[in-house]
């Protein structure tokens, strides 16, 4: 173990090849220090009987064929871990960024980390109230769920996420609750947002936050949505913690991964990201979720951008296949000044499903939700056919669904930053808006509901 | 034994060098911690392996065994009710035995050694034998018996045949065969990379009815048939892939989760013990056999799922039983392998698949089929094989889809924008199809009604009618339209709301049996024919669109199976006697 080679062949972008070493692993941590002391890391890419492959986490800068003493430390990347992590910050690599001193860990973790086993998953039914009408009302989070924002530059998604953090709560449980924030390539300011919005709450207490700044070096950016799960696993499955995890930007994630494999020259996949991104997305994805007999949980809000407001290009295409649904953020909506930008037709929860109803939100959720997305689809039609002929050309009962389009977007959807609505308020909301549109229409919602919750003066 | 010895890792491919005699995808055990691997490639004394586990930490110069056999699945009564990774190992025992985590180099046996089981023969000594033929059963689960067949290569006579209890691995039969004695267990294995044989191959004759109104009235698929799923997230592939494997009237479901969601797995392995068959009454796991290699799990694992799938499929289609895989998704297989051919340094086709992807996707749906099975009785079975397709951004342009779309006979076009509008399931009725109605006609005609494709037909026109008179409203508004065509108009949104869409998580609207489906249909179609004759007669179109009647053909669908014909009959009647009495007020 730390053997020393002073024999590195070449260096080409943020990979090095080292030759003539022994008893090196795949995937084995790696120090390189130059010669003036400096130290930077890296990690075995590959590995043949006598040269490995090392890909350098920070730049190649100063480093040269010579001078340089590679060594390889028989272990791969790990994260110490204890109950202090709680509160602190880190950098992109779990370094103290705080200014605090180092923790002294209970145990030392692979970042890599394991899948769950599929038969040992407890699946996710637990009602998380987020405060925010479009999601509780319309695309429920549960515990264990991941649940990513599809952004573009430019959104409000650092707000929405900050607000999210803040006010997620399960309804009538007081439970250890903490949040793990992963930034990878995001700026200083909205760094710091983050960072002064927990601590105006004082979510800083219980948040661990792992930032990887836009000058921050690139390659790190791999290894840090690792740290954070990493520290999220340690905390839900081994002290019973209900954690909320919230990596962002996945986009710069993917950049970082598709710079790494156009080094080792790999045949590219769609638009240049290599044709594992779907697997390395999901070994990320997948580490949310519950265990069976476990008391902690881990809920994962992946946020991305998308590049050029696009669904269909491939970070969010994976990662919509990998999550459990998706909030899409709208920039028309935006545009309008609503804030959250939500645009709920294509936003989905997969998990609703089973996390709303009698005795987690409320009997008629499920089917009222179902009756206001129809609606304000029929909305959206009507809006658009509207555009093309003028609305001279509507008939009556159209103008209902106009109005209640606009209405949907003006009051349900439309929220304060720092407002934080009970999911029955949420519900209220809906059913008052229901009222816009006749009876015979509303096919999705039992006379029961109607007559208990959306009751109407006589037509 | 001498042994080779890894000369290099890149992620799941290791080259070893040395290894005496290697073969082709034989199976070899990698390093100290004998990860399990399969040989793609030999290069003089190279060999270039796929490993099924995470590779990290590994090193050169370790030592790769070869097992000097293909790689097998294990093939014996307790395979049922069974949740297994993508390379057979039963993943409950792996959690009792290693934690929640799975970690590596976990060797277990697929099937339990020490159970016994009641073994009741078919065979007398002195009867002759030849593959395929049922030597005897046992009962696997309250529902499927499992039989026990002469495995390939042996005939002869038999020797020794036994009664009563006995373990997997212990003799249940002794046949003498021109190359001498064979013992036979109830233990048997098959290389999953090669197909199991049968007899002959029949042309479908009979559906596969899943209770599904848009698939068995629209795009029906036979029992022996193919079909694949493609659509963009969200439009709820894996919602009818559950439904399809709760309902479709298979004995046996094999449930392949390729590459896809953990969650998934577990709300199965947490609904299907509670769900009932409704055939037999008794629980749904007990037919079902679960893969389970999520997508964080090893992508050479994912590889082999969907070959450890079909064939424990056809193993109990050799049984004589009609059997149904559902693979989720197969688009997860090809990126699996896209990832084996890129590390192999392969030429890439297009979009980086590998060339010969078309050819394995060909294969792979090619072991469908109704067949005539091994063995002396002819008995018939099927096995029919429907993919889940992940086409990146709902583009079916895309290799996958395509190369899929070549091989199979039905197509269910899943399409985001029904998703939106919460029209489940989100089957484009115009733009899937089904190559199967014409074989399947004569039953439809003989077993359900003998209007039953006239009926078909006739919704269809009226679906494509309503699609080309959208585009005239769209233009200049919905007043031009006749009378006639606004009736037709309204029928269409009624077969599309009131038939198609189909509530999966309704306990009664989730399953519609075939006979309701037709009274559902002949309902609607009926309000349409009453409405035509109203018009001539001089009716009001305000009148019969608001007919208060619409709203219970709009509950028809939640109306109990038991109870559909008596009142699907009466709303029929009264669907008439409020149509003539309109006439009657002029």
């Amino acid at each position: 173990m730390g053997r020393e080679y002073t024999t590195i062949k070449e260096l080409t972008g943020p990979l090095m090849l080292v030759e003539n070493v022994v008893d090196v692993g795949f995937e084995e941590l790696v120090e390189i220090e130059l010669s003036d002391g400096e130290r930077r890391r890296g990690r075995v890419l590959e590995i043949s009987s006598d040269a490995a492959l090392v890909q350098l986490f920070e730049r190649a800068t100063d480093l040269g064929v010579e001078g340089a003493r590679t060594k390889f430390l028989g272990r791969g990347i790990q994260l110490g871990v204890s109950e202090d992590i709680v509160g602190r910050v880190f950098d992109g690599w779990g370094k103290p960024r705080d200014g605090g001193e180092e923790i002294i860990p209970e145990k030392r973790l692979d970042i890599g980390g394991q899948p769950i086993n599929p038969d040992a998953r407890a699946y996710p039914r637990e009602f998380i109230e987020t405060g925010i009408s479009a999601i509780d009302g319309l695309n429920t989070l549960s515990r264990g769920q991941k649940l990513p924002i599809f952004s573009g530059s430019g959104l409000p998604h650092v707000q929405l996420a900050a607000q999210i953090a803040k006010q997620a709560k399960v309804l009538g449980k007081e439970e250890e609750f903490a949040v793990v924030f992963a930034a990878m390539g995001i700026t200083f300011e909205e760094g710091n947002f983050f960072i002064s919005s927990f601590e105006e709450s004082g979510a800083i207490e219980k948040a661990t936050l792992f930032l990887n700044l836009a000058d921050d070096p690139v390659i790190e950016r791999i290894a840090t949505p690792r740290m954070a799960l990493t520290c999220a696993e340690y905390l839900a499955f081994e002290k019973d913690m209900h954690i909320l995890v919230i990596l962002i930007d996945m986009t710069n994630y993917a950049e970082a991964l598709r710079e790494l494999s156009a080094a080792r020259r790999e045949v590219p996949g769609r638009r240049g990201y290599p044709g594992y991104l779907y697997t390395d997305l999901a070994t990320l994805y997948e580490r949310a979720g519950r265990i069976k007999g476990k008391k902690g949980s881990i809920t994962l809000i992946p946020i991305l951008t998308m590049p050029d407001d696009d669904k269909t290009h491939p970070i969010p295409d994976l990662t919509g296949y990998i999550t459990e649904g998706q909030i899409i953020l709208q920039r028309s909506l935006h545009q309008k000044g609503i804030y959250p930008p939500i645009n709920v037709l294509p936003s989905l929860s997969r998990l609703m499903d089973e996390a709303v109803g009698e005795g987690k939100t409320r009997e008629d959720h499920r089917e009222l939700s179902n009756q206001l997305y129809a609606t304000y689809a029929r909305g959206m039609e009507i809006r658009e056919l509207a555009l093309v002929m003028g609305e001279a050309t509507l008939s009556d009962m159209d103008k209902k669904y106009l109005k209640f389009a606009d209405e949907f977007e003006k009051n349900f959807v439309q929220q304060g930053e720092n407002e934080d609505r009970s999911v029955k308020e949420t519900l209220n909301i809906g059913w008052e808006l229901l009222k816009i549109i006749p009876k015979p229409e509303l096919k999705r919602v039992r006379d029961e509901w109607i007559e208990k919750y959306g009751k109407r003066k006589k037509e | 034994m001498q042994k080779g010895g890894i000369i290099k890792i890149s992620g799941p491919l290791v080259v070893a060098k040395g290894i005496p005699d290697a073969r082709m995808f034989d199976v070899v055990r990698v390093g100290k911690e004998r990860l399990i691997g399969e040989i793609l490639e030999i290069r003089g004394d190279f060999s270039s392996i796929q490993v099924y586990e995470e590779t990290s930490g590994l090193k050169p110069g370790e030592e790769v065994e070869s097992l000097y056999h293909p790689f097998s699945v294990e093939l014996a009564p307790g395979l049922l009710g069974n949740i297994y990774d993508g390379i057979q190992r039963p993943l409950d025992l792996i959690r009792a035995k290693k934690g929640d985590f799975i970690t590596r180099g976990i060797e277990m046996k697929a099937i339990d050694r020490e159970k016994e089981w009641d073994f009741q023969p078919r065979v007398k000594i002195g009867d002759n034998v030849v593959p395929g033929d049922i030597l005897g059963v046992v009962q696997e689960t309250e529902i499927i018996e499992h039989r026990i067949l002469v495995p390939i290569g042996i005939e002869g006579k038999v020797k020794e045949i036994s009664s009563g209890k006995a373990k997997v691995e212990n003799t249940i039969a002794v046949i003498e065969t021109k190359k001498g004695e064979k013992s036979i267990s109830m233990l048997q294995r098959w290389p999953v990379r090669k197909m199991r044989p049968y007899k002959e191959q029949l042309d479908a004759t009979e559906p596969l009815i899943t209770g599904q109104r848009v698939i068995d009235t629209f795009f029906p698929i036979a029992k022996g048939g193919t079909a694949c799923i493609p659509g963009p997230f969200g439009s709820g592939k894996t919602v009818v892939q559950h439904q399809l494997s709760k309902w479709a009237d298979a004995q046996v479901i094999v449930f392949v989760g390729c590459g896809e969601r953990g969650n998934e797995m577990a709300d199965v392995l947490r609904k299907f013990p509670q769900l009932k068959d409704p055939r037999t009454g008794r629980p749904l796991m007990q037919r079902t056999i679960l893969i389970a290699n999520t997508s964080n799990m090893p992508v050479a694992a994912r590889e082999a799922s969907i070959y450890t799938g079909i064939t424990l499929a056809e193993y109990y289609r050799d049984m004589g039983y009609d059997v149904a895989l559902m693979a989720d998704s197969t688009s997860r297989w090809a990126e699996a392998l896209r990832e084996m051919s890129g590390r192999l340094e392969e030429m890439p086709g297009e979009e980086g698949y590998p060339a010969y992807l078309p050819s394995r996707l060909a294969e792979f749906y090619e072991r469908a089929g109704k067949v005539i099975c091994l063995g002396q009785d002819g008995r018939e079975a099927s096995l029919s094989a429907i993919g889940a397709v992940s086409p990146p951004g709902g583009d079916l342009s895309e290799p996958v889809t395509q190369a899929t779309l070549r091989v199979v006979r039905v197509f269910w076009a899943l399409v985001a924008e029904l998703a939106y509008q919460r029209h489940f399931p989100a089957i484009h009725w115009l733009r899937s199809y089904s190559l199967y109605i014409d074989e399947l006609a004569p039953y439809f005609t003989k077993e359900v009604a003998s209007d039953w494709m006239e009926l078909r037909k006739k919704a269809m026109a009226l679906l494509q009618k309503e699609d080309e008179l959208q585009e005239t409203v769209r233009l200049v508004g919905l007043d031009v339209l006749s009378a006639q065509d606004r009736i037709a108009m309204e029928t269409a949104r009624s077969i599309r709301e009131d038939f198609l869409q189909q509530f999966a998580f309704h306990e009664i609207d989730t399953y519609s049996p075939i006979k309701k489906q037709y009274l559902m249909l002949k309902l609607i179609l009926d309000y349409y024919d009453l409405c035509i004759n109203a018009l001539d007669r001089g009716v009001s179109l305000d009148e019969l669109i608001s007919l208060p009647i619409r709203e219970d053909i709009a509950k028809a669908k939640y109306i109990p199976s038991e109870d559909a014909e008596g009142k699907i009959g009466n709303l029929r009647q009264r669907l008439k006697e409020e149509i003539s009495k309109l006439g009657s007020k002029e």
